[in-house]
């Protein structure tokens, strides 16, 4: 514990702290024996101040945040005390001694909770005012007609256009951002002392989280709440929190006014978590060396992957139009170059990537992927390419049969295209491949649950290669992992492509993964191509209006970086 | 599984369905699995050994002292009494065991062969087949069971009565009814493992249809079977003793049959002989009871939400268990070793 006291003034911090968290324990009865999630945390919030929560994957975050509410499984076992004060510091309350009734007191009226999911967070068969009078009505007396003045408030105040008729309308009937805000409407309007949003915008496109954030901070300058942000996002962290504390293997390894740890990290896992994220304009020089150093001649060599006026069309239901997911977009792999694909949620970058791997049919324009058209492509065509098309899909839980060995999955393209008789006989190709990954060998015999995200991943990428293919197709390979596994995944990669020498497809959301990694970037929009060329390019000085918005909207991992941009952001709206 | 340690080598019988169940269940749960396991061992053990526990034969109406005699109550030479025919009841008992275990291995065999590969085929490809096949299923359930099962016992059985006619006849009007179920329920899976990630990189891959199907979705797919089959089990009991009831059954020289015994005791409810129907109907009862109990049981411990845990009585465990930095790019506390063995090594 290398924890400091917090010394620097804050808004509200003379006030009394609306949670005080005294060395909460919690643990969890699981079918592998008991787990401890969370080992002797402390934490204080003052009032009106922004607390975010940090760490990675199984560091006990989340649950420390719904301990704050009492939404934690009968499974869990918890000890210590989270104190919880009123707004007016009347009520001071021990949530974890709580029962039933007064658990249910003090949600909503004291803490208020904000999900990840904002489309699973609003129940669908009722209208959102509905669900945000209900909230009202269960804990004041108050009358149908002034809830629903004050819900029409709430809805205008979290910025939702035109609330006297929208209050009536269903939760499938608003995007995905302003779901996310009728969900912090819901938490505000019972105006609590604190606010917890776990993982606020980690489900939400770059665009929208940074409108969502900028709601999030007039939450505590407008409405006075405290909150407790839970991100594993260093750039969220750095664009809205006061003070940040690390946790890691369930213990808070350090706490500090969000300046002085994005300046000055204290303690060595803060210190490599930074170090750990990308950061845009990283991958220049990288793509510049690369660039300087391919032979004449290179541009004119037969693209590997070419793509004219590509169309793919989902067939729409019956007498509805088919929704046009890729529209006219030309773009080209040349052998041994990177390209990366970037674009938000509903661009068409993962139906390019699975179009190009035959998964997805072309249905207008043509694709050439290493010489053969896949426009009314038959399977049977396709086979022979197969074997020289790699792909790493984007969840590697998934991505592995659960029921055969690492080995066996990694031994399946050479088995299937009979470059051996079974999985045994490949294995020693499969231990070379885990090797190259930098997998020891034992972990063949293992089974794909037994390993961890990265790892499964790593094992993934030796999948792909093993039948040392001439194109990889890797669509959003990083995007399910932490930040500090996702740059030893992304280092792997870049090693394995330079030794290797294939060409690649790199789709992502992350402008800066993919800044880290490719030659030439393409950004795409609603299905059609915006922008293209190296990183430099792109992200240096982009020339359209939609990359500059994208660009503008990623968060940094630096304060006062991130407040410069934060203005940018604001002219450009 | 203990001939390939080689490529298996945890997964031993601890891992086996129904056995894992077991090891992992706590409290009230444990005790329905036990009991319903108890139950249904008594019932395969009787049958297996059913010679050996009788006293007479199922048809046996006389032995050295003469006729048994009809409706005789329970006495030291028959322990349940006789039926209306002359039969020992304990031996019907007993041997009637045998035929209802015939008639469920039967008609589960058939349907869950049928019905997976139905289901297999239909859910992986989709198409006119499936729909063809998905309404073929919903027009059966239409049918009520018993009906379809009468109608079938009587064209396979052409109205003649013997062992494996009756038994024939039951178990296959049985599979009928039940094929559709094993069909929806595999379909199901098939389709939600279809858009898995693994199938899908299997395709990448350039698998064939055939060795995506049995290798990737097939062995994924089968993991309600064991509930189903439970539960299966139980109304094949029923729609044997249903059909024996109905007058369907077995002829009492050719098998003994609990439904067929039962239909005969009606009339001696009535006059006051309560041994007739009681023993048939208890071991109807118990078979069913102890085959639905681990059905129940299986459904509850496959479910997560269900299923109960020994709670600790305090905050402990290990932190490191859950919370380690998988991919290990950091220099973290402890070293990288520490959280990953062997990771070093290999690099």
């Amino acid at each position: 514990m290398t924890a400091r006291t917090d010394t620097m003034p804050h808004r509200g911090a003379t006030a009394e702290p609306v949670v005080e968290i005294t060395d909460l324990s919690v643990s969890f009865a699981t079918d592998a024996g008991n787990v401890r999630a969370v080992d002797g945390v402390s934490l204080t919030v003052a009032a009106g101040e922004v607390l975010a929560v940090v760490g990675e994957s199984g560091s006990g975050k989340s649950v420390t945040a719904k301990t704050l509410l009492g939404l934690l499984p009968s499974t869990a076992t918890t000890r210590g005390a989270v104190v919880l004060s009123s707004r007016d510091g009347a009520v001071r309350s021990d949530v974890v001694a709580l029962d039933r009734s007064a658990l249910r007191e003090v949600r909503g009226r004291d803490a208020a909770m904000v999900f990840q999911e904002p489309s699973t967070a609003l129940n669908p068969v009722y209208p959102i005012g509905w669900q945000i009078i209900e909230g009202l009505r269960s804990h004041q007396k108050i009358s149908r007609s002034d809830a629903r003045a004050k819900a029409v408030d709430i809805l205008r105040r979290v910025g939702i256009p035109d609330p006297e008729r929208r209050i009536d309308h269903y939760p499938h009937q608003f995007s995905g951002g302003q779901k996310q805000r009728i969900v912090i409407a819901q938490a505000l309007v019972l105006d609590p002392g604190v606010i917890i949003a776990d993982e606020p915008t980690t489900a939400l496109d770059v665009t929208v989280q940074a409108e969502i954030l900028d709601l999030l901070r007039r939450c505590r300058d407008e409405f006075g709440a405290a909150i407790v942000l839970i991100t594993h996002n260093m750039g969220v962290v750095a664009d809205l929190a006061d003070r940040v504390a690390v946790m890691y293997q369930g213990k808070i390894v350090e706490q500090a006014p969000v300046r002085d740890l994005f300046g000055a990290p204290q303690h060595e896992y803060t210190r490599s978590l930074l170090d750990a994220v990308p950061r845009i304009g990283s991958g220049g020089a990288h793509a510049r060396a690369r660039a300087a150093a391919r032979p004449a001649g290179w541009a004119e060599q037969t693209p590997v992957v070419e793509a004219k006026d590509l169309e793919i069309v989902y067939p729409g239901r019956l007498r509805q139009p088919g929704f046009r997911a890729v529209d006219k977009v030309s773009l080209a792999i040349r052998p041994g170059e990177v390209v990366g694909l970037v674009g938000e949620s509903g661009s068409g970058k993962t139906t390019i990537g699975r179009a190009i791997a035959g998964l997805t049919r072309v249905t207008g324009g043509s694709l050439q992927v290493l010489g053969l058209e896949m426009n009314g492509v038959r399977e049977r065509a396709l086979r022979p390419v197969r074997p020289r098309i790699g792909f790493v899909f984007q969840d590697p839980a998934t991505s592995f049969n659960p029921l055969l060995t690492i080995a066996e999955c990694v031994a399946e393209p050479l088995v299937v295209h009979g470059r051996a008789r079974d999985a045994r006989a490949a294995r020693a190709r499969v231990d070379e491949l885990l090797e190259s990954a930098q997998l020891p060998r034992s972990y063949g015999d293992r089974f794909p649950h037994e390993l961890s995200g990265g790892q499964r991943q790593r094992a993934s990428l030796a999948r792909a290669l093993a039948l040392d293919p001439e194109l990889l197709i890797a669509d959003e390979p990083t995007s399910a992992l932490d930040v500090s596994v996702q740059a030893r995944v992304l280092e792997l990669f870049s090693e394995l492509q330079e030794q290797l020498g294939f060409a690649c497809l790199f789709i992502s959301h992350d402008l800066a993964v993919v800044d880290l990694l490719a030659d030439r970037i393409a950004v795409l929009h609603r299905g059609r191509l915006v922008e293209e060329g190296t990183g430099e390019q792109v992200l240096g000085s982009p020339r359209e209006e939609y990359t500059q918005r994208l660009l503008a909207s990623l968060p940094v991992p630096d304060p006062d970086e991130q407040a410069r941009r934060r203005e940018a952001w604001r002219a450009l709206a | 599984m203990a001939t390939t340690p080689a490529t298996t080598p945890r997964r031993g019988w601890r891992r086996l369905p129904v056995v894992h169940q077991l090891r992992q269940s706590v409290g009230l749960q444990r005790g329905m699995l036990i009991a319903g396991l108890v139950l249904t061992g008594l019932l395969v053990l009787t049958a297996l050994i059913a010679p050996l526990l009788a006293p007479y034969g199922y048809n046996q109406l006389r032995d050295a002292d003469g006729p048994f005699g009809a409706q005789q109550p329970p006495s030291a030479e028959h322990w349940l009494g006789t039926t209306v025919g002359g039969f020992d009841v304990l031996s019907r008992v007993i041997y009637g065991s045998r035929t209802a275990l015939l008639v469920m291995v039967i008609a589960i065999a058939a349907s869950l062969v049928i019905g997976v590969l139905l289901g297999l085929v239909s859910g992986y490809f989709g198409g006119w087949l499936d729909r063809v096949l998905v309404v073929a299923a919903d027009a059966i359930y239409a049918f009520p069971s018993l009906l379809l099962a009468i109608v079938l016992a009587i064209v396979i059985s052409g109205g003649q009565s013997s062992m494996w006619g009756g038994v024939l006849a039951a178990a296959l009007s049985i599979t009928v009814v039940f094929t559709p179920q094993y069909l929806r329920v595999v379909r199901a899976e098939t389709i939600r493992i279809k858009s898995e990630a693994f199938v899908e990189s299997a395709r990448v891959i350039g698998a064939s249809n055939g060795r995506i199907m049995t290798k990737h979705v097939l062995r994924n797919a089968t993991r309600t079977l064991p509930l189903i089959i439970t539960l299966n089990a139980s109304e094949a009991v029923l729609t044997l003793a249903g059909l024996g009831f109905l007058g369907f059954g077995i002829e009492p020289t050719k098998a003994a049959e609990w439904g067929y015994d039962l239909n005969r005791a009606i009339a001696d409810v009535t006059s006051g002989i309560w041994w007739t129907s009681v023993f048939p109907g208890v071991a109807i009862v118990l078979s069913v009871l102890g085959i639905t109990l681990v059905g129940e049981s299986l459904n509850d411990l496959a479910d997560p939400r269900l299923r109960t845990r020994r709670a600790s009585a305090d905050v402990q465990g290990d932190v490191a268990a859950t919370s380690v930095v998988p991919g290990g790019a950091l220099t973290v506390p402890g070293g990288l070793e520490g959280l990953e063995p062997g990771t070093e090594a290999a690099r």
